[in-house]
């Protein structure tokens, strides 16, 4: 990467991308600082930058008015519950796909990959109906089950890719030396793979964590995540916009901070391993 | 390196994945085609028996289906315009050598890592509110009058919304694709005399083919099931100006309880999905198999 150019062309360079970067930036960066103002403060007509009078009495307001932390656990059950049974049904599923492949490997990977696209509205009335009939509707376990299902094309896939780099003939050669497929599977596929499956379950987690279509139609009250929290703030309701910046940074903190660690599983995973 | 037993293992061990997505995206589907031939109110029970093409007559029929069915169109063309040619722009302005890289890289990706309600929800108030919104404000300082955005432009709002969560991904991949691009190459065009454009136009763009067609496939997916957006800031409307097929289903459905003519309206939406489906595949795959 050592191209050679000017200081001053670098200069020029880094002024625009800072420009244009904060500027991308600057909804979460508003919402951050304006969670800190008073309700006069954040819609007065002087607007001020910084917060004037520092306070910390939104993030109590939000617990009290909508109880952040039932939604926040719901949310933390959901994305890891659902991406952790994916994994189970699909680490098997992707490792016959990559070590003994057949024929229609490519076809049943390109069906799954079709399920994603088929739109959730086709089938939002009658999954309603089914989860209303069970007793589903608005439980955790159900929306877990949902969850599982609409993800888990995307968890074979990236398997699927993380998989197909380890190198086959490391694993004939354990069979070679006797191993038992068990054992093969344990002590030899297992550790290897063992950072793909991470970068899996950290995409999954964060895809499933911001999912709002089935989390907002299928919840009301108690099963409902942070998307359903936050959307509980939809209609105002007297001074509330520094209420609302605070639920929705601590609706948004938690995964934003897992997110910057896994930029680079974000384009493998979301490509479906076409561009790494 | 397959025998017969472990080829039978595999089959074993795909079993599980394929039944579940198998039953997943055929039981849910074939209800709805079921449902949308019968007439099936949550509000009058009387109301029951086959229905013919009732349900499908009166929502493709409805003025409403035409308008979201463009609505649709226009959000999903808008944003992927808007995308590609930012994404592109800010890949190419972060490729090169500037101060700051990794923090500029966080501060780009950012959007996408947060929730469609809060996403909404913040440019809802913060930004685009005509009394107290960022944008409101910047207007007063011109000496203009403040836009009430989501009541004069809703559809155009929703799309500025949407294009924000997706740049960032656009971006990504793009910047990805661009820095997998040989560094020899382009000093090769470069000491052949070939100047900045024509090497973004030799070089660089169809390098990065493959990856525009990949973001228009994966943003596609998304873009035609946009809900959240819409259900936080205009509901839809005004009347019917920002509804686009997935919440016109979500509201003949669910809102109104007309569960024949939302199964209808679902089923469109499917054969829509299709039709774009089985175009981006067929461009895709071609673009998968190089």
């Amino acid at each position: 990467m050592a191209r050679r150019v000017s200081t001053s062309t670098k200069v020029g360079f880094t002024v625009l991308a800072w420009a244009v970067a904060l500027l991308l930036f600057s909804p979460i960066l508003w919402t951050v600082l304006t969670a800190f103002k008073t309700e006069a403060e954040a819609i007065a007509s002087q607007p001020t930058f910084f917060p004037q009078n520092f306070t910390l009495e939104n993030f109590g307001a939000v617990q009290d008015r909508s109880d952040y932390f039932k939604h926040a656990i719901n949310s933390i059950i959901v994305s890891f519950g659902s991406t952790i049974l994916g994994l189970i049904i699909a680490i098997p599923a992707a490792w016959s796909m990559a070590f003994a492949p057949s024929k229609r490997t490519k076809d049943i990977l390109m069906w799954m990959l079709s399920t994603k696209m088929m739109p959730a509205v086709g089938v939002l009335i009658p999954i309603y109906l089914i989860f209303r009939d069970l007793r589903l509707l608005d439980t955790v376990h159900g929306l877990t089950l949902i969850m599982t299902l609409i993800n888990l094309p995307i968890i074979v896939w990236m398997l699927y890719t993380y998989f197909k780099e380890i190198p086959v003939d490391i694993l004939e050669a354990a069979r070679m030396d006797g191993a038992e497929l068990w054992n093969e599977i344990t002590h030899v596929l297992v550790p290897m793979a063992v950072p793909g499956i991470a970068s899996t379950l950290l995409l999954n987690v964060i895809l499933a964590w911001n999912e709002a279509f089935w989390t907002i139609t299928l919840t009301s009250g108690r099963a409902g995540t942070l998307t359903a929290f936050i959307s509980s703030f939809s209609s105002p309701q007297g001074l509330f916009l520094a209420k609302l910046s605070a639920a929705s940074l601590l609706a948004i903190a938690p995964i934003l901070l897992l997110g910057w660690f896994s930029q680079k599983q974000l384009v493998r995973g979301l490509t479906f391993g076409a561009v790494k | 390196m397959a025998t017969k037993q472990t080829r039978a293992l595999a089959r074993t061990m795909m079993a599980p994945a394929v039944i579940v997505l198998f039953i997943w995206m055929i039981v849910p589907l074939v209800m709805t085609l079921w449902f949308s031939f019968q007439n099936y109110s949550l509000i009058n029970p009387m109301m029951t028996g086959f229905a013919g093409w009732a349900n499908y007559v009166y929502v493709i029929g409805d003025p409403s289906f035409t308008q979201s069915l463009i609505n649709t169109l226009i959000l999903v063309g808008g944003v992927l315009l808007i995308t590609i040619v930012g994404g592109t722009f800010l890949a190419l302005l972060l490729d090169q050598p500037i101060w700051g890289q990794g923090i500029l890289r966080i501060l780009v990706i950012s959007p996408f890592f947060v929730m469609p309600p809060v996403a909404a929800l913040i440019w809802k108030n913060g930004f685009m509110h005509p009394g107290y919104g960022m944008l409101g404000h910047l207007w007063k300082f011109f000496g203009l009058q403040p836009v009430d955005w989501f009541n004069q432009y809703p559809l155009f709002s929703v799309i500025v919304i949407v294009a924000w969560q997706w740049l960032p991904f656009a971006t990504l991949i793009l910047l990805t694709a661009l820095q997998s691009l040989s560094e020899e190459q382009r000093e090769a065009a470069e000491m052949d005399g070939a100047n900045a454009v024509n090497r973004f136009r030799y070089i660089i763009m169809p390098h990065m083919a493959r990856a525009i067609t990949i973001v228009i496939l994966i943003q596609t997916i998304f873009l035609l099931g946009i809900f959240a957006e819409i259900r936080v800031t205009t509901g839809g409307g005004p009347g019917y100006a920002s509804t686009n097929i997935a919440f016109l289903v979500f509201r003949t459905g669910i809102l109104s309880n007309d569960i024949g003519a939302g199964s209808a309206g679902g089923v469109v939406a499917v054969i829509i999905a299709n039709i774009v489906a089985i175009f981006l595949m067929r461009a895709v795959g071609k673009n998968l198999d190089a």
